[in-house]
């Protein structure tokens, strides 16, 4: 057992500071006097420690004294047989894992609605993906887990597949069996990789789903900034007793800056001490602020603020009770609207809205009182804005085929042309589409009839389109056709 | 020995209290509560250190915050005062016969406490058996009434700490669900004069206009509050504050008070250049 109440990188920070040490290295506004105008807005104390790696604090892509402690400290407080510092945000985290299981060509099971940076880093590796259907929540709109017979499926029909990835739980709060997957996985020669970007309470919870690592997955990469109260942009790798360290380190150092900011690095120690020291209080707070808040909107009527009540035993193994997800169909108004008119008339920033839900994201840095304005602001808009309940956009699972890799895709001759002409083309770009968060598709995918089709009816429907070069989505980037 | 009692007004303006004695210190769930004793304005009560009454100058706030109301509309029978632990608003309540229910909602239960064991001037009228008091917080405890008050008086400490939630629209906004169709909202309504105190005066006169038909605002003069010049917000979904002042009817109640009276009810509307200028400057928006 190593003593939690530590915090070693503070600790060299603070030992620095009071040694008074004449700054003849970078950053060049050393200690913030070259920048008065940046050190009175941010601080002289923030200032202070953004440095440079030196003898006492260690060196982010070597580490061997303070860095290498703290992140012995996190590991043990994490229940990883390791725990990497990050400082590139849980993409980073999420593209390492993928990194350092698949070469070029290598197949990677995966479901469709991953984050956008796995099939990014597919574009840098040349992996290949095997997507599995996540099933849809018909009345709420939102992507769900992933069903045990479907990775079975997945696996059955790709042995030769080197990990499979599951994103757990999901923006929403929604958990798949990940203990099973993991068996499943390892059963089958394949390792189990997890974007836990949102589940780092997960770790410090009574009643909260499993996590990662004791579900036996092989890494796992934590947003501490998220639920974890770090600064933006720090985030965890975990890995598990299967992983090799010094492997898995040169595979970060590919893409990782050589200068890692202290303050970042400083965040992640001070947290996870807070997380190890006080999570279990911490988070029994915000599971009781969550809870509250959710019988009072489900009070106000029309909004469903789901929970637990939604489990199936597959594609929703288990609910994030931290997460306040409300769906706004029956008050008439999209969930955009709400999130807008929060914002606008109400000074409440929520985390986002998508046609049927907002996310109002609860940490330890709210008070009661904050969530008492979000409950009555809920209610003014139902009085002041309630309508007839609009056409329901519903969600359509189209089965991709991928033809090359999104690596291929990317990096071959493309050419833009009409939605209409690019029926049976190869699209060389990502066409994202809210909700329910899922590609429509991703680089290497064939454009088929049903997929035009549903590109249409969901711009009509007023979902939001993200990715290709054109905006308005009148245009789409195919693959040149190589007679 | 001097014993000062100092608050800054803004980050270069002090206004300070010489004290005989501190009777009660505490600090509550949501605030430091102190109650001292001065030879010039005699007992005062403060919460985080800022200024929330004075035995000398209270009547003139506790007085404006009611009577105003009172003499417009026709036949109160049920209010809600929210905020008001230290009972000034409930006292000046109690005076009249005709109201059957005084619900007071106060988040702080310490604050009634020290009052009731202090400052029994101003918690007198919490003995009253029409007054039930609710310790809750305010946006809470409104948010579940529909049509159910004649009156709503906002006796809120400042924009900032536990009464924060009390200025914002989704507060006006159910406050106005919760008085009946031709119900009142009086709110304390900060300073026009320091920038901090003038943004926030804006800033509520703001949304209490996009919450109510007739939104008016009035002045009196306190002493002890940052600048002296302190407003009050007239909210009505159907009387208005002049047209609707009914002189004869509040004068045959016989009622005592030293600083409302009939012609000020109509002055205290009658607002400077320069705080019609911030007022007409978030109406048109």
């Amino acid at each position: 057992m190593l003593d939690q109440s530590k915090a070693p990188i503070l600790e060299a920070l603070e030992e620095m500071k009071q040694n008074r040490l004449v700054p003849f290295d970078v950053p060049g506004h050393k200690h913030g006097k070259g920048n008065p105008d940046l050190t009175g807005f941010l601080g002289e104390k923030c200032l202070s420690v953004d440095v440079n790696s030196m003898k006492m604090l260690d060196n982010l892509c070597h580490p061997v004294s303070v860095i290498k402690e703290a992140e012995e400290l996190a590991a043990e407080a994490f229940g990883a047989a390791h725990a990497f510092f990050m400082v590139g945000g849980t993409t980073s985290a999420v593209q390492s894992m993928v990194l350092s299981v698949c070469g070029r060509g290598d197949k990677l099971i995966l479901p469709r609605n991953v984050h956008r940076s796995v099939i990014n880093v597919m574009i840098l590796c040349g992996a290949v993906p095997v997507y599995v259907n996540p099933d849809v929540e018909d009345r709420l709109g939102i992507a769900l887990g992933m069903r045990i017979s479907e990775v079975e499926r997945a696996i059955r029909e790709n042995p030769d597949a080197k990990a499979v990835f599951v994103n757990n739980p999901t923006y929403y709060g929604i958990c798949s069996n990940i203990k099973g997957i993991a068996k499943l996985a390892h059963t089958h020669g394949m390792k189990l990789l997890v974007d836990e970007a949102h589940g780092t309470h997960f770790y410090f919870g009574g009643e909260l789903p499993i996590t990662a690592m004791a579900a036996g997955a092989d890494m796992a990469a934590v947003s501490m900034h998220k639920s974890g109260g770090s600064l933006t942009q720090s985030s965890f790798l975990l890995t598990g007793s299967g992983v090799n360290q010094g492997y898995m380190r040169q595979i970060i150092n590919l893409t990782q800056t050589t200068s890692g900011s202290y303050l970042l690095l400083s965040s992640l120690d001070i947290s996870r001490r807070t997380l190890a020291l006080k999570g279990q209080e911490i988070f029994a707070k915000v599971k009781d602020m969550v809870e509250y808040a959710r019988g009072e909107i489900n009070q106000i009527g029309d909004y469903y603020a789901y929970s637990k009540e939604l489990v199936n035993g597959d594609s929703i193994y288990d609910f994030d009770i931290t997460k306040l997800s409300v769906n706004t169909l029956s008050v008439g108004l999209a969930g955009i609207e709400v999130y807008d008119l929060l914002r606008d008339e109400y000074d409440i920033q929520a985390e986002f809205g998508d046609i049927g839900n907002i996310l109002a994201y609860v940490s330890v840095g709210d008070r009661p009182r904050d969530i008492e304005r979000l409950v009555s602001a809920l209610a003014e808009i139902r009085r002041l804005y309630k309508k007839d309940r609009t056409g329901q956009l519903t969600v359509e699972y189209i089965n991709p085929k991928v033809i090359c890799s999104p690596q291929e895709a990317f990096y071959g001759e493309k050419q833009s042309l009409p939605l209409a002409a690019c029926k049976n083309r190869v699209c060389a770009e990502f066409v994202m589409c809210y909700p329910p968060g899922i590609p429509i598709l991703a680089p290497g995918e064939l454009i088929t009839q049903d997929i035009l089709n549903y590109i249409v009816y969901a711009k009509e429907k007023g979902c939001s389109m993200t990715g290709p070069e054109d905006m308005e989505i009148t245009h789409l980037n195919v693959m040149k056709v190589t007679s | 020995m001097e014993l000062w009692f100092t608050e800054k007004h803004t980050e270069n303006v002090k206004f300070s209290i010489q004290v005989d004695k501190q009777l009660y210190t505490g600090q509550s769930e949501f605030q430091r509560i102190d109650i001292f004793e001065s030879k010039e304005f005699g007992r005062f009560l403060t919460l985080d250190g800022y200024m929330m009454l004075t035995e000398k100058d209270e009547f003139i706030y506790h007085e404006m915050m009611v009577h105003v109301p009172m003499a417009v509309h026709p036949y109160v029978k049920n209010v809600l005062v929210i905020g008001g632990g230290d009972g000034g608003t409930v006292r000046e309540l109690v005076r009249y016969p005709e109201i059957a229910q005084i619900d007071l909602v106060e988040i702080d239960a310490e604050v009634v406490s020290a009052c009731r064991a202090f400052l029994p001037q101003t918690a007198c009228g919490l003995e009253d058996k029409r007054v039930q008091i609710y310790y809750d917080d305010g946006l809470r405890f409104v948010r579940k009434y529909v049509e159910e008050y004649d009156l709503i008086l906002v006796d809120s400490t400042d924009p900032f700490g536990p009464g924060e939630g009390l200025f914002t629209k989704e507060f006006y906004g159910n406050c106005y669900k919760a008085l009946k169709k031709d119900g009142i909202m009086v709110n304390q309504h900060e300073s026009p004069f320091y920038p901090a105190d003038a943004t926030a005066m804006q800033r509520a006169h703001k949304r209490i206009v996009d919450s109510f038909p007739i939104s008016k605002v009035y002045q009196a003069h306190i002493p002890t509050y940052p600048s002296g010049h302190w407003l009050f917000g007239f909210a009505s979904k159907k009387y208005h504050p002049i047209d609707d002042h009914n002189t004869t009817a509040w004068k045959q109640r016989g009622l005592v008070t030293r600083y409302y009276n009939e012609q000020l009810h109509d002055g205290a509307f009658a607002l400077p250049n320069y705080v019609e200028e911030l007022l007409e400057r978030v109406e048109s928006v």
